[in-house]
């Protein structure tokens, strides 16, 4: 692939002729250490990254990965105590003056970052921002640098007769708007390209489009990337090389295949098991139907288009019905955006529903509009995000004992702090972390204490809604042990909310997926899983990110299909 | 901390310590007319001079301190006290009547320029000091009512305030336990910010005669006073001017120290 016209870029001030170097690695990382404030972040890491190949670095938060990806692209904070060398191309990023890494940006080393809401000017057509990156370059004239820019995005999937470069970005969609962060890091042909979780905040089915683009990009154009990510699954496909990290340090890397087979280090294969962990779930027998959803219509109004319009209706939920037993585990699958979390809100009340009913042990969860508290008690729920969930104010005890205000009769003094520390051993924490503030707790720890709240009045029914989207695998891991035990020990049923079709399996008896505010298919979670019926399960199924058996590890195909 | 911050701290703090010893204790009768003394330089025995008066300078402001801060004072007590809760009442109800009518009443008020209301003020009750905080009160509710809704529109979204209507509170509880001591930081900057409006605001209604009326001392009407003396006797006017200049930059170096000293954000995080 060239630029049509056949022209060179003119070269920039120390431009070297574009001349390949085999023997060299692209990217050379020797004994890198990083400190700040005397806190080790990194601890000498060393990678290889030869042109034309994909290196994933992988690790939990706060591994150090990202950190390694800014050091590669010279944007560390001034405040960085480094050690070691960092070679793109031959010359040391750690000594290279800010002008020289400003020129390197973009021209040499391209960055695909994850947000793809916040990585774009919310004010700027995309065009523009494509352009933008070319000619802060100085690299062609205007003309020239628009059309790249068209090239480059026809190239990434935004077809123009589709997806215009006049649009903003609010008008696109999180996949669309991710390849327009991926035209602006490839625009000017950068050796290097690393990808900081391109894919985390994206739909399964939208992260396989996105994956084999970066794929074919590296393939057609040669570049090198660096992909970061949490998920081993996300490069088992796609990586050449695999490098795990864990506290600063990288504790393994090799060929993919290798690291898949002999997972040599403890980490790597605690990491392998936690992201193939199957929560043990005990065998129930499901009672009398306990919550009941019946052709649940939930609308939101739209902005009018002029003030003496019909208000517009959008319909989130369109006629659901379904039923949950006592002692049931569903789950509830689907991609943003699908209704799941408008469905979850309606059924604790916190939303009305435009027809249909809700009932839980044949009483409507509101009557007249208001949740009558005697059944609202027995709902709770435990949200996604670890550090949103509470008030950041307030003590563990106070946040977990907030339920009580549902309670006819709350519990006071001594019996008040009985129940929260029996509500923190159920849940693998010690009553004395009552009186700790919030901040001092891990995500993982959060989580459980989200768990604890929810379950300090005995609820019957506990809805988890993505609750462990966002924690790491091992911690994931447990969380979900911890959500199998209080199954069984307390016979709880739970509505299981994911986009994450792994966890829904390995947690759930029966499990409904749902698509544009329609659930599509619906069925026993073996069942669904081994065999969809829907295309849309299919699809699903299809994109989900897979831990192969090690063996297999062959070459995927890297044919250059254009997109 | 910050050196800024410190240096605001410490000019409010003198000119909250002049105008609290005032009550006790004065150089000077501020009400005491010595023609023989007037305009008299600095010296040993008036140490900020005498005005045309010849009343003590130095007593004359630490007195007029006194005014200008109880004025401020009591005037953004009555914004904040008003505005605070419309602002959360606003946003509890996002969308609804109420916030429509809570914001529109703001934009109203925003709308009518502030020495306009004043003087209506002053035309229908007569000046005074009393009349000077109801004006410049007025126009503070607006200012807290529009930071409060804006900042508790954001705490709405969050997930804790999901999880407290899940335990079945309502609007008025979740703003007076989670939202309110969420924004207390931002209400104290704001506060502090919005004190030093008020003393330039005393001053100026002063300047013009429609605040503290004689013989109660005010920085603005010393101004007044002073304006066709500057000649003949400049400290007259530069005494009461460098007061309000001080008092109002040490309040918003205090505020803006406040701000980067009480937000979260930029405060080194503990990782």
């Amino acid at each position: 692939m060239s630029v049509s016209s056949g022209q060179k870029y003119p070269g920039g001030p120390g431009a070297e002729p574009p001349v390949r170097q085999v023997s060299q690695a692209l990217l050379q990382v020797e004994g890198l250490s990083l400190a700040f404030g005397g806190t080790a972040i990194l601890r000498d890491v060393s990678l290889s990254l030869p042109q034309g190949e994909i290196l994933a670095l992988t690790g939990e938060s706060g591994s150090g990965k990202s950190m390694t990806a800014l050091a590669a692209i010279g944007l560390l904070p001034e405040r960085a105590e480094t050690s070691g060398r960092l070679l793109l191309s031959g010359r040391d990023l750690m000594t290279l003056p800010e002008r020289d890494l400003c020129a390197l940006r973009g021209r040499e080393v391209g960055m695909v970052f994850q947000e793809p809401m916040t990585a774009l000017n919310p004010v700027q057509r995309i065009g523009d921002q494509v352009m933008e990156t070319i000619l802060i370059h100085k690299a062609m004239s205007r003309d020239a640098a628009r059309a790249r820019a068209a090239e480059v995005m026809a190239r990434v999937g935004l077809d123009p007769e589709r997806i215009p470069p006049t649009r903003y970005p609010h008008e696109l969609s999180g996949g669309q708007r991710q390849r327009v962060g991926i035209a602006m890091a490839i625009a000017l042909r950068p050796k290097l390209l690393i990808a900081d979780e391109p894919t985390t905040a994206l739909d399964v089915t939208t992260q396989a489009q996105i994956l084999d683009l970066l794929t074919g990009l590296v393939r057609d154009e040669g570049m090198g990337l660096l992909m970061i990510t949490h998920d081993i699954a996300v490069v088992a496909g796609m990586a050449d090389r695999i490098a795990v990290m864990n506290a600063g340090r990288i504790v393994e890397q090799g060929p993919t295949a290798q690291v898949l087979a002999e997972q040599r280090h403890p980490y790597t294969r605690q990491l392998f098991e936690a992201s193939r962990h199957q929560a043990p779930l005990a065998p129930v027998t499901p009672g009398e139907t306990q919550l009941s959803v019946q052709q649940a219509v939930r609308d939101y109004p739209l902005p009018r288009r002029h003030p003496l319009a019909p208000r517009r209706m959008f319909r989130a939920v369109k006629g659901v019905s379904f039923d949950i037993r006592r002692g049931e585990r569903v789950g509830l699958v689907g991609e943003s955006g699908c209704g799941k979390s408008t469905l979850s809100r309606a059924i604790l009340g916190l939303e009305p529903l435009q027809a249909g009913m809700i009932t839980l042990d044949g009483k409507p969860i509101l009557s007249h509009g208001r949740p009558d508290p005697e059944i609202r008690r027995r709902v709770q729920v435990v949200f996604q995000d670890p550090y949103g969930s509470f008030n950041p104010r307030h003590s563990v005890g106070r946040i977990i004992a907030e339920p009580f205000h549902l309670l006819p009769d709350p519990p006071k003094g001594a019996a008040r702090q009985a129940a929260i520390a029996g509500a923190l051993t159920a849940v693998g924490l010690k009553p004395e972390h009552a009186g700790a503030p919030i901040h001092a707790f891990s995500g993982g720890q959060r989580q459980r204490i989200a768990i604890a709240r929810a379950l300090i009045i005995e609820p019957e029914l506990v809805i988890f809604d993505e609750a462990v989207s966002a924690l790491d695998v091992r911690v994931r891991a447990q969380i979900l042990d911890l959500v199998a035990e209080l199954s069984r020990r307390r016979g709880l049923s739970y509505l299981f909310v994911s986009h994450d079709l792994s966890v829904v399996r390995s947690i759930t008896d029966r499990v409904l997926v749902m698509r544009e505010g329609e659930i599509v298919e619906r069925g026993d979670t073996s069942d669904v899983f081994d065999n969809p019926r829907h295309w849309y399960t299919k699809t699903l199924m299809e994109a989900a990110p897979r831990l192969r058996a090690p063996e297999t590890g062959g070459e995927d195909d890297a044919g250059g299909e254009p997109l | 901390m910050k050196p800024t911050l410190i240096l605001g701290a410490l000019l409010t703090l003198t000119f909250t310590l002049a105008a609290l010893l005032s009550f006790l204790w004065t150089p000077g009768d501020v009400e005491a007319v010595n023609i023989a003394a007037r305009l008299q330089p600095p010296s040993v025995a008036h140490w900020l001079g005498t005005d045309h008066l010849g009343r003590d300078m130095l007593s004359m402001v630490m007195t007029g301190a006194r005014t200008s801060l109880a004025v401020a004072l009591v005037a953004v007590g009555l914004g904040m006290g008003l505005g605070v809760p419309l602002g959360l009442a606003a946003a509890a109800r996002q969308g609804g009547w109420l916030d429509e009518l809570v914001m529109r009443a703001n934009d109203l008020i925003f709308a009518f320029p502030s020495l306009v209301i004043a003087i209506l003020i002053t035309a229908i009750f007569g000046p005074g000091a009393l009349n000077a905080i109801l004006a410049i009160g007025i126009f503070n509710i607006p200012v807290f009512a529009r930071l409060t809704r804006g900042a508790a529109l954001s705490f709405w979204r969050r997930e804790f305030i999901l999880a407290a209507r899940v335990a079945g509170k309502g609007a008025p509880r979740i703003s007076l336990e989670h939202i309110l001591p969420n924004l207390a930081n931002l209400l104290i900057v704001q506060g502090t910010i919005q004190f030093s409006l008020g003393i330039l605001a005393e001053a100026g209604l002063s300047y013009v005669g429609l605040g503290a009326q004689p013989p109660v001392p005010s920085w603005g009407r010393m101004l007044a006073d002073a304006q066709t003396m500057v000649s003949l006797a400049p400290h007259v006017a530069i005494v009461p001017g460098l007061a309000i200049l001080l008092t109002v930059l040490g309040l918003n170096l205090l505020g803006d120290g406040l701000r980067d000293a009480l937000d979260p954000r930029l405060r080194p995080s503990r990782a």
